[in-house]
């Protein structure tokens, strides 16, 4: 079968971000990029499918020549081949996801892994809208799976609980930490990944459905109030607790 | 060679496996004087048990520059691992992949750059530390076997050890052997209690009428001490190695706890005595990484480096341990107490300067071939 993980390129977390002087974007210089940590628990799930029920696996990736990075890393981790579509405009998920699901259909790919949200823009949304591109079937943020012929198992996080999901390939699935222990990309693996292929192809244009207007930093974090150093504070404390940040 | 990209990808590698899964455990294994097998079986997984070596051996292939970069990045975190995989990579079984022939190369390297064995190189005897040359180990030939006895001190990795490097005076001069912790005659003594990288276990092995099949010579009869010296360059380089990750880490958290530790209303850091500390440790980290990686790359490139691996040896074992004495000092009571890492640090760098030959050692070496050049500058 033939398994495809998107990968997304992201600011590493450790990254103190700077806004650019358009307002818009992020200034990137002395930002170190990483691979998305969420396609990391993706990348391992396509790999442990692959291991159980044999095929292969492609990385794929949209952004520019830094964005082979992440598909190396993946390669080293043992995913088989890579695609890099290159666009170095920004995208919204909507116009991404239109890219990738050109891709993998060109592929043939019945399976489909993505990290649940890749963490520069948060909008958690790109598996989900390619799935529906596809006419796939979706499980998001996903923290089981599990394969058996054409049926897909898959155990979805929703709030308080744990839902469990039947559904058929093809599909897209989602992942959230938890779902597996990512493998670290060994010794032999970083070489092996020398002599897999890249392919570069230019990642079709699809119009943005959405326009960043403005970046703007949370505000500082505001100085502590302290209204006493013994009991007699309690009162007060629980009165501000319940009226001001309304906590209890 | 590899490239700068797949060196970077290892750094990050080795960066992301010792976070998680060597420096929760440092402290532990000082305490415990003991590696985890655990912790043995993941090096060995991921294959940091083999990356210098060709990958016809089983080897990660990243040559003795990626070594470094790995022993850097493990060192940061734990000096015992670090002394572990160097003895056991760098000279143990780099011995018979320098010294030994095709079917020895074949019969013991994909075991050992795998993990699947463990390595040590024995070399040292209570007559022959600094003086190696003096070693008293004598290996017979019966026509048939090699019969090996005598006795090596301070054998780092003894005690887990499946395979020995051994060098032992024969009728020729001092010939290598590989040795199995399984032959007969073979007994190890119990761990050593050391100042610092207690985790590495360090033991006396006495050899008695030990025989050896005679395929498991190293090279020819009478090679073993040019086979030892050449083995020790790439000790030597790692020990740089291993030195730079170490002051690199104490200069890591001596910059956070300086800005962090207030005395007088405002952080240390703005202390010029703090500021000239901080600026010492970089430039002698500097001088240190410029050094290490420039020999790391002639070795790869097969050129002669036993003084500059001298060079990179003695710098830098004395320089990380002014790093540590200045960690320290910059951290006050805290980099005393056993809370923080800082005195693990600083216990377990002393040793670097004087395994794999004394400061003292390193300096006849070098000017050996300065005053042999006339004072020609042939670097």
């Amino acid at each position: 079968m033939k398994i495809a993980v998107c990968v997304s390129h992201v600011p590493d977390t450790a990254t103190k971000i700077k806004i650019a002087e358009n307002g818009k974007t992020i200034d990137s210089n002395d930002v170190t990029y990483v691979i998305n940590p969420y396609d990391e628990f993706a990348v391992e799930e396509a790999l442990k499918t692959k291991e159980k029920v044999g095929g292969e696996v492609v990385v794929i990736s949209l952004g520019g020549e830094a964005n082979k990075e992440s598909i190396r890393k993946a390669l080293a981790m043992g995913a088989d081949s890579g695609v890099l579509l290159k666009d170095e405009d920004e995208r919204d998920s909507s116009s991404l996801a239109f890219a990738l699901a050109d891709e993998i259909k060109a592929q043939g790919a019945e399976l489909v892994f993505f990290g649940k949200q890749a963490v520069d823009f948060d909008n958690s949304v790109t598996g989900q809208i390619t799935a529906e591109l596809l006419g796939f079937n979706c499980v998001s943020v996903a923290v089981a799976f599990n394969i058996e012929g054409d049926k897909v198992i898959a155990e979805r996080e929703i709030e308080g609980g744990k839902e469990v999901i039947e559904t058929k390939i093809p599909a897209v699935i989602t992942a959230q930490k938890g779902l597996n222990e990512p493998r670290y990309a060994s010794l032999k693996g970083i070489m092996a990944a020398k002599r897999k292929i890249i392919e570069e192809k230019n990642a079709i244009s699809s119009p943005n459905k959405t326009e960043v207007v403005q970046m703007k930093k949370p505000h500082g974090k505001q100085a502590g109030k302290i209204l006493g150093s013994d009991a007699s504070a309690v009162p007060e404390l629980v009165r501000l607790l319940k009226e001001e940040a309304k906590v209890i | 060679m590899t490239s700068k990209d797949d060196l970077q990808m290892l750094r990050e590698m080795v960066k992301e496996f010792t976070d998680a899964e060597i420096r929760p455990l440092a402290a532990k294994i000082d305490e415990n004087e003991e590696i985890p097998k655990e912790l043995i079986n993941k090096l060995a997984e991921v294959g940091l048990l083999g990356t210098a070596f060709p990958e016809e051996y089983g080897g990660g292939g990243f040559g003795e520059y990626g070594f470094c970069l790995a022993q850097e990045e493990v060192t940061k975190a734990c000096g015992s691992t670090a002394t572990f995989i160097g003895a056991h990579q760098s000279i143990g079984t780099n011995a018979i992949y320098l010294g030994g022939d095709e079917n020895l190369k074949q019969k013991y390297l994909p075991d050992l750059t795998a993990g699947k064995k463990i390595a040590a190189f024995a070399l040292t005897e209570p007559e022959a530390g600094s003086d190696a040359f003096n070693l008293k180990t004598t290996a017979k030939f019966d026509g048939n076997k090699w019969i090996l006895n005598g006795q090596k001190i301070w054998i780092t990795n003894g005690a887990i050890a499946d395979v020995f490097s051994v060098f032992a005076r024969t009728e020729k001069g001092i010939t290598g052997f590989v040795v199995e912790k399984d032959f007969p005659g073979l007994s190890v003594g119990a761990n050593e209690k050391k100042l610092g990288i207690k985790g590495s276990a360090t033991n006396t092995i006495t050899f008695d009428n030990v025989e050896i099949p005679k395929e498991n010579i190293m090279g020819t009869e009478g090679r073993g001490f040019v086979i030892a010296m050449k083995t020790l360059d790439a000790g030597r380089i790692g020990i740089g190695a291993a030195s730079l990750g170490a002051s690199k880490e104490m200069l890591r958290l001596s910059v956070i706890f300086a800005n962090e530790r207030k005395q007088f209303e405002q952080s240390i850091s703005k202390f010029q005595a703090i500021q000239f500390m901080i600026a010492e440790m970089t430039t002698k980290i500097y001088a240190m990484e410029s050094m290490l990686y420039k020999v790391a790359q002639k070795y790869d490139e097969h050129k002669d480096v036993m003084q500059e691996a001298a060079i990179v040896k003695l710098y830098c074992s004395e320089a990380v341990s002014e790093v540590a004495d200045i960690a320290l000092q910059i951290h006050g009571g805290m980099g005393f107490s056993r809370e923080l890492p800082i005195e693990r640090f600083y216990r377990d760098a002393r040793i670097l300067r004087i395994f794999e030959g004394t400061s003292e050692i390193q300096k006849l070496v070098i000017s050996r071939k300065t005053i042999k050049n006339n004072g020609e500058w042939k670097i």
